[in-house]
């Protein structure tokens, strides 16, 4: 498959901050592309520059084979940019809204009317197309902004953080016609997110921190590089139990509160064999799935969680000194 | 082009929709010139009788549509800020439209608006007890609109490096009031002192104040109250709109 997002070494330093590193990455065509990390890891950075509202310090990269910095008119022609914050004029209605998109996308006219029904009809807000902005809710303003960051035919779709500061009902939603967008559209999605959930949904993510890219695989090849799933299990005989599992899988096992912790892969098709092998001495038995939490902190030695509090903080600090062009 | 067009009119369709639906805006358009044209041109006159066919309110009455077109194009400025604070301005600086086509569209959206204050005032012409032949209305639309041009693409210039609606309104109040106070709208530019004087002759106000009277009092005795001729006050703005909106141009491109 052809690559629509080729990077190579981007860098973006501000004043004294470098906020990319040099990263390299690419997306194929028809992708849902996650950019994972904790805020202030340099996600929206890359997103800017990407969609050329920011220069690049130094590297390049190509968005539907144009340059971003060369290019940047054909860029903007071949990308919708949903942002973190709302860009939607609350006092127009959502169906001006589109409409404004629309010439100054370039959208032909005749085109441009049915294409607003159908992306209204997308994100379902039909019914609500005469209605003033300023009276959405928070959900509904999002839905409207992807559908107006689909309305002239991108290639690529950038979402900046889709769910922040939306309900998990609203959040579940949005992921939904997120979902939907890729089968009907035929789109590349590029976007960035701090839920490690959400990246799950992904078809392969690149984890960012402190502007590098620490990993990028397919999330199930990065919860398998931790070695498997997590087997929890009361036995008889413990400390018997707990040799046999050592040489018999080559694993090591850990006792806490009187269950009996491993890792092994393909827990599935595992349990079946290891419930046969050790049959009624097994009091109980659960797996667990690693999450891609676990795959962070096998990463970096920390929670995303832990971050997250600190990084808005020194994240709001900068804002209000440098302004955010 | 055909594209930047559909853009410059655009954005400047956005401007005319949002006032539209402003009612607060639209009536302190209507009652703010109210204000100054009966309270303090009625009050005046009547304590600065002036001679022969000479009435203060027919003096005031230009000054009053130059004030009209001059604080919603000024403070149209307010709309960059305010798209930059609820994030719109991101929105079309990542469309496929010059900076440029923005800065333009906006001038032209914020000086219509603007001029439908001055076109609010006009209607009170005869109520002032002037009577404008439908030659004398186009020209002076002519005129206005070239003056909201110019005040707007100001506005929009001291605009751009604002990041906040109340710094921009500071420097509204600063800069506005007297540009108003000193164009001549109130008291003639003879008998002042000196440095008041050359103030009033560095205003670009004075100069579409002085152009409004041109028009409006051709061939009347109000003429006398004129300082320059027509053709020098038209020279004078579209020269200073010129600058004015290349230098926001300029501007605008390099913050964004």
């Amino acid at each position: 498959m052809e690559n629509i997002i080729e990077v190579s070494n981007l860098r973006k330093k501000f004043s004294k901050v470098l906020a990319v590193n040099d990263i390299d990455f690419n997306v194929k065509k028809g992708e849902l592309f996650g950019f994972l990390g904790p805020n202030g890891a340099g996600k929206s950075t890359t997103i800017q520059m990407l969609c050329t509202l920011l220069k690049p310090s130094g590297g390049q990269a190509l968005v539907n084979g144009y340059n971003i910095v060369d290019n940047s008119d054909k860029v903007r022609k071949s990308i919708g940019l949903v942002f973190q914050e709302s860009t939607l004029d609350e006092n127009l209605t959502a169906y001006e809204n589109l409409k404004y998109h629309a010439n100054f996308y370039g959208v032909p006219k005749q085109k441009a009317k049915s294409r607003i029904n159908e992306v209204l009809e997308m994100v379902q807000l039909q019914n609500r197309k005469k209605n003033i902005v300023g009276t959405f809710s928070g959900g509904m303003k999002r839905r409207l902004e992807i559908a107006r960051g689909l309305l002239h035919y991108p290639k690529v779709l950038f979402l900046d953080e889709p769910t922040i500061g939306l309900d998990p009902q609203t959040r579940n939603k949005i992921w939904e016609f997120i979902q939907n967008l890729k089968k009907e559209e035929n789109i590349t999605i590029f976007l960035t997110t701090h839920y490690m959930d959400e990246a799950e949904y992904c078809d392969r993510i690149a984890i960012i921190d402190h502007g590098e890219i620490i990993a990028s695989d397919y999330p199930k090849k990065l919860k398998s590089n931790l070695g498997g799933d997590i087997i929890k299990t009361k036995i008889e005989n413990k400390k018997k139990a707990k040799e046999e599992i050592e040489s018999k899988y080559k694993v090591e096992v850990r006792e806490y509160k009187g269950y009996l912790t491993f890792e092994h892969e393909n827990g599935e098709e595992f349990i079946p064999e290891f419930v046969n092998h050790f049959k009624e001495n097994i009091k109980s038995i659960t797996m667990q799935k690693p999450t891609l939490d676990e795959v962070f902190l096998n990463l970096t030695g920390r929670e995303l969680r832990d971050e997250e509090a600190s990084a808005t903080d020194k994240m709001k600090n900068k804002m209000r000194k440098g302004g955010t062009k | 082009m055909a594209h930047e067009l559909r853009a410059i009119y655009t954005l400047w369709i956005r401007e005319i929709k949002r006032f539209a639906r402003q009612k607060s805006r639209i009536m302190g358009m209507v009652i703010q010139p109210l204000i100054f044209l009966f309270f303090i041109g009625k009050g005046m006159s009547s304590s600065l009788p002036m001679t022969g066919n000479m009435d203060y309110l027919k003096f005031v009455y230009p000054g009053i549509i130059g004030m009209a077109l001059l604080m919603p194009s000024i403070g149209s400025g307010i709309s960059l800020v305010m798209d930059r604070e609820f994030g719109f301005l991101k929105e079309i600086l990542v469309a496929p439209v010059s900076r440029t086509s923005i800065s333009i569209g906006k001038a032209l959206g914020g000086g219509t608006v603007s001029l439908i204050g001055g076109i609010i005032v006009l209607f009170l012409a005869s109520f002032v007890g002037i009577s404008l032949s439908l030659l004398i209305i186009i020209k002076l639309l002519l005129f206005m609109g070239l003056t909201t041009f110019t005040m707007t693409s100001f506005g929009i210039l001291l605009a751009i490096p604002m990041e906040s609606t109340e710094g921009f309104q500071t420097i509204m109040t600063v800069l506005a009031m007297p540009m108003f106070f000193l164009s001549g709208a109130f008291f003639p530019l003879e008998g002042v002192p000196g440095w008041i004087n050359i103030l009033m002759r560095i205003n670009p106000m004075a100069y579409a104040v002085d152009g409004l009277r041109n028009i409006m009092y051709r061939g009347t005795e109000m003429i006398t109250m004129t300082n320059f001729n027509l053709s020098f006050d038209i020279g004078v703005i579209a020269v200073f709109g010129f600058v004015i909106t290349m230098l926001a141009v300029i501007a605008f491109n390099i913050k964004e």
